[in-house]
């Protein structure tokens, strides 16, 4: 175990699941990731380029993925919204990039789950919780981006980002065999009549099956079907017997489960349903707390987002009630009064008890 | 059979090495097919065709990713130079070339070029320059002289109202990060003797590490210039050749300015007519 920033744990997972390159642009409060790629990528013979924009960072690590290697990228929410139109291709070209959002908050979750790029893509997004989490979760975005040849995203804040807890990073090997990179370019075939092409466009080389774009992209949808049907992952609890349920994901899931648990042994009726993938979005756990419940309550910390996903897995079994808002530090980057033990434990009373929601804290506004 | 005396002699190979085809889906008149068989031939030349990587923007070229023989990244419009670099540093040992058009480079993708040259990033850069977005019929680029007729540039660009062209052969010679840079030409049988040579020292350049290296081909654009096929040669010199200046720009450090490119054209110009008066070069 060892006392590290979240930022420093997660370029250091990412190191022990073997990515061996990143590119990306300094930027709050992502910029100590980049910083750590770009201290420690190079002893691992990797390579981390302080890219000259996110245009480009993404762009090269396009490029590093078709080589074969595993390469990230990352920012903010903000940065990743100019790199959309790269992930919806790379998506298309069957890229297993891995993306960190070290996001100002959670106004970033329709980002991430619908995308702001063009076109039928979808990523996988986790969701840690924690710094322990986020180490894990960092490794299993290696592995899932190259057993489904898909971008998956891993969803930090600056909480994440720049608190220290002790963990420990050490490689975790995942169930199941990846596929063979069969399609990565080194070069070595040209002129052979074999060499290979990287596209997102669903063509194929002269004289070889080509699936054209229609085919091209209903496999790709029949792809997101699956990774939907399948990796789904979700922590809920006390929730057979829940008059209330309240939904949050990554750092405020955590403070829910507690302020949940806190209230459980007063003899509070309440659970919690925390999603790990944003998308594909724990539908059918959510259904499962609603059944019987008078109440489902969403906290996030933006307007509110993921309640939409919430209603579609409530499907009108409960009303479904945003209990989070939103809530910055003075910057603007970092977090806000609403995350705090007592002030989310006096919303998900008031929900509770049906009784009118305390008003939003403001921040000093002090920088 | 022909009806001529002459006997054919095949004096080369139709077909590149370097192409699973010989069929495109380019215009009549189109340059881009001749600059690519100057690229991939030096390729073939140079021995390379076993450790080259591709990375292809999106224009009317893009169809040659599914013919050319080489692996390849297509890359989205704009994007080649930062793909390139992904994989150039993860294979320093393959060489990695672009192909974009000046839509794609010198329009969407400027500061990824200019970006990777100061880097002094070991790949090579091709744009096939022809002032104008050919795959879109026509319409006016960062590339498009002073006075050329394009669809959003009806009566002519106009300085006062659509700005000014950017040589972007010139531009990119002034970054320290760029070891070779020239600009070639396509329009007639010495132009494209003359690029092929440039695309071998871009990529012995490159072969030899030492930077960025960076070959512009203008080529004939007759259906993106409403001008009939024939006349397309000498539409680009008149036009496009009389402000992007052909010739090496920069070679060991040394830049070339656009004055001293023209004045040793003028001059080879005069050299050859000379010869020519004498009964031809081999004369």
């Amino acid at each position: 175990m060892k006392l590290m920033e979240g930022s420093e744990a997660i370029a250091e997972a990412a190191i022990a699941a073997g990515c061996q390159f990143f590119a990306g642009y300094p930027m709050t409060p992502f910029t100590e990731l980049l910083e750590h790629f770009a201290k420690r990528l190079p002893d691992e013979g990797g390579v981390c380029i302080n890219a000259e924009s996110e245009l480009e960072a993404v762009g090269m690590a396009w490029g590093a993925l078709a080589t074969g290697a595993r390469a990230a990228t990352g920012s903010t929410g903000q940065g990743l919204s100019l790199m959309q139109e790269s992930f919806s291709e790379i998506t298309l070209a069957e890229l297993p990039l891995v993306i960190f959002n070290m996001a100002r908050g959670q106004q970033d979750y329709y980002q991430s789950t619908r995308g702001g790029g063009h076109g039928d893509y979808r990523h996988i997004v986790l969701a840690p919780m924690d710094i322990p989490e986020a180490v894990e979760l960092t490794q299993l975005a290696f592995h899932l981006a190259d057993k489904w040849r898909n971008p998956v995203l891993v969803y930090g804040d600056y909480l994440l980002a720049h608190t220290h807890e002790a963990v420990n990073v050490s490689p975790i090997s995942f169930d199941g065999e990846l596929p063979a990179k069969d399609w990565a370019l080194d070069g070595s075939l040209g002129g052979t009549g074999q060499s290979r092409l990287v596209s997102p466009l669903g063509f194929e080389k002269t004289g070889r099956e080509s699936p054209g774009i229609e085919a091209h992209l209903r496999g790709i949808s029949a792809k997101h079907a699956e990774i939907s049907a399948t990796e789904v992952r979700v922590e809920s609890g006390y929730c057979d017997d829940a008059e209330t349920v309240i939904v949050a994901f990554g750092p405020p899931g955590k403070f829910v489960r507690y302020v949940v648990t806190q209230l459980r042994a007063e003899g509070e009726k309440i659970g919690y349903v925390r999603p790990i993938t944003l998308w594909p979005f724990p539908t059918e756990a959510v259904a499962a707390a609603a059944d019987g419940a008078t109440r489902v309550g969403v906290f996030e910390l933006c307007a509110g987002q993921m309640i939409d996903d919430v209603r579609l897995g409530v499907l009108g079994r409960a009303p479904v009630i945003g209990i989070g808002g939103i809530s910055t530090d003075g910057s603007g980057f970092g977090v806000g009064p609403l995350l705090d033990v007592e002030i989310i434990r006096d919303r998900v009373l008031a929900l509770h008890r049906d009784l009118p929601l305390p008003s939003l804290p403001d921040n000093d506004r002090s920088f | 059979m022909t009806s001529t005396n002459t006997e054919l002699k095949v004096i080369g190979q139709q077909l590149p090495d370097l192409l699973l085809t010989a069929h495109h889906h380019m215009c009549a008149g189109c340059g881009e097919p001749l600059a690519l068989r100057g690229c991939l031939e030096s390729i073939s030349d140079l021995g390379l065709s076993q450790r080259t990587i591709a990375v292809a923007g999106i224009g009317c070229y893009t169809s040659f990713s599914m013919t050319t023989d080489l692996d390849l990244v297509q890359a989205l419009h704009g994007r080649a130079p930062s793909v390139a670099t992904g994989v150039k540093r993860m294979l320093p040992d393959s060489i990695v070339y672009t192909l974009q058009g000046d839509g794609d480079m010198v329009n969407e993708g400027l500061q990824e070029v200019l970006h990777a040259a100061a880097r002094g990033e070991n790949i090579t850069c091709v744009l096939l320059n022809n002032g104008v977005f050919g795959e879109t019929g026509g319409h006016m680029t960062a590339t498009t002289v002073l006075g050329q007729r394009t669809k959003n540039s009806l009566e002519g660009r106009d300085a006062t109202y659509h700005g000014f062209p950017i040589l972007i052969g010139d531009l990119i010679a002034q970054l320290e990060g760029a070891a070779y840079v020239a600009r070639g030409s396509v329009h007639n049988a010495g132009s494209v003797a003359r690029t092929a040579k440039m695309f071998r020292r871009a990529f012995e350049t490159q072969m030899r590490g030492e930077g960025f290296s960076f070959v512009e081909v203008l080529t004939m654009c007759p259906t993106g210039w409403f001008i009939p096929t024939i006349e397309g040669p000498q539409y680009m010199q008149d036009t496009l050749g009389e402000v992007h200046i052909m010739g090496e720009l920069k070679v060991d450090g040394v830049i070339h300015t656009t004055e001293e490119l023209h004045a040793q054209n003028v001059l080879k110009a005069a050299e050859m007519e000379k010869a020519l008066a004498r009964g031809g070069i081999d004369a």
